[in-house]
């Protein structure tokens, strides 16, 4: 199968995401350039994090109109699965690709550390190897991940299903301090309606090898090569 | 010319970490009486002629597409003569 890792000016996760697919699960990767409008037959689209464009105006503000962008919409219109983990989260939401928005962390700080994410629904193509409830680890580093969505999008999101991962304790349990940014009721990840478009502020790609700490991101990657292999 | 400032804000019931973490600030510093803090952007741009009236509609458009995320912003401008 393979992986287009979108590239903006200030992306920095494209080369973990990269490793992780060519040399551990030794699948095919490549880079897409967001200049260029070509998604070279990706079977998989992958915004990485970073700071697109500087984040400039807005977290993932000026990225949104990338020409890479406009093919990324058609292809998520299509049905293919598009994932975008932290700075690629941010713009998917600015793209109105998912809903929502991201916004400066309430509680000072850049937050970069390990935290425990819930699994809330394994009814998507990048969950379906995991577990519902079940508890898994990944490191987030951002400074603007605290989820919110006005009122009637929150009904919408969570009468859909659209939550897929809640900031918890090791246990599962939605504890204020674990709650790393202040995310609308510990919202770490959504995906849209038709739910082939994920989006979550933490890094599966950083936590895919037992020596970096953590293979729980593996999982999302077996879910999205099983549902690929399906199709 | 023409100089649209432009105004942008978070919307009202979003949670502006910023602007708090600066009101406590204030009230370190001794500042008596501040209710609230709400931090936005402000924007300068210089238009180059064209009609007030298309302008309007312009940075209308600019906020819309760019400027501002309606999601958790709001936005506001006026026009000016530049130079004038």
């Amino acid at each position: 199968m393979k992986f287009g890792i979108v590239v903006f000016p200030g992306s920095w996760s494209q080369q973990d995401f990269h490793h992780v697919i060519v040399n551990v699960l030794k699948e095919e990767a490549c880079y897409l350039w967001h200049k260029e409008a070509d998604l070279k037959g990706s079977d998989c689209v992958i915004l990485p994090g970073g700071f697109a464009h500087g984040d400039y105006l807005r977290t993932g503000a000026i990225a949104r109109f990338s020409p890479v962008m406009r093919e990324v919409a058609r292809f998520a219109d299509k049905g293919g699965l598009v994932l975008g983990s932290c700075n690629g989260f941010q713009i998917l939401t600015e793209a109105g690709l998912l809903p929502g928005a991201l916004l400066r962390n309430d509680c000072l700080h850049y937050r970069c550390t390990w935290v425990h994410l819930r699994v809330e629904s394994r009814h998507t193509p990048f969950t379906s190897a995991m577990q519902h409830g079940q508890v898994v680890r990944m490191p987030i580093s951002h400074g603007e991940g605290r989820y919110y969505i006005d009122q009637a999008g929150w009904r919408r999101l969570v009468e859909n299903g659209q939550v897929i991962f809640r900031y918890c304790d090791e246990k599962g349990a939605l504890t204020k301090e674990a709650n790393p940014n202040g995310s609308l009721d510990h919202v770490a990840g959504v995906c849209n309606e038709r739910r082939n478009v994920l989006g979550l502020m933490p890094h599966p790609e950083r936590a895919a090898e037992a020596i970096l700490g953590s293979e729980d991101g593996r999982l999302m990657f077996a879910s999205i090569l099983y549902t690929l292999a399906r199709a | 010319m023409l100089t649209a400032k432009i105004y942008v804000t978070l919307k009202p019931g979003v949670l502006d970490a910023q602007g708090d973490t600066v009101k406590s600030a204030l009230e370190t510093l001794g500042f008596k009486g501040v209710e609230d803090v709400r931090i936005g952007k402000f924007l300068v741009i210089t238009l180059d002629g064209g009609a007030r009236e298309q302008a309007t509609a312009q940075v209308e458009q600019m906020c819309r597409r760019l400027l501002a995320n309606p999601v958790i912003e709001d936005y506001s401008f006026e026009l000016e003569e530049a130079g004038g």
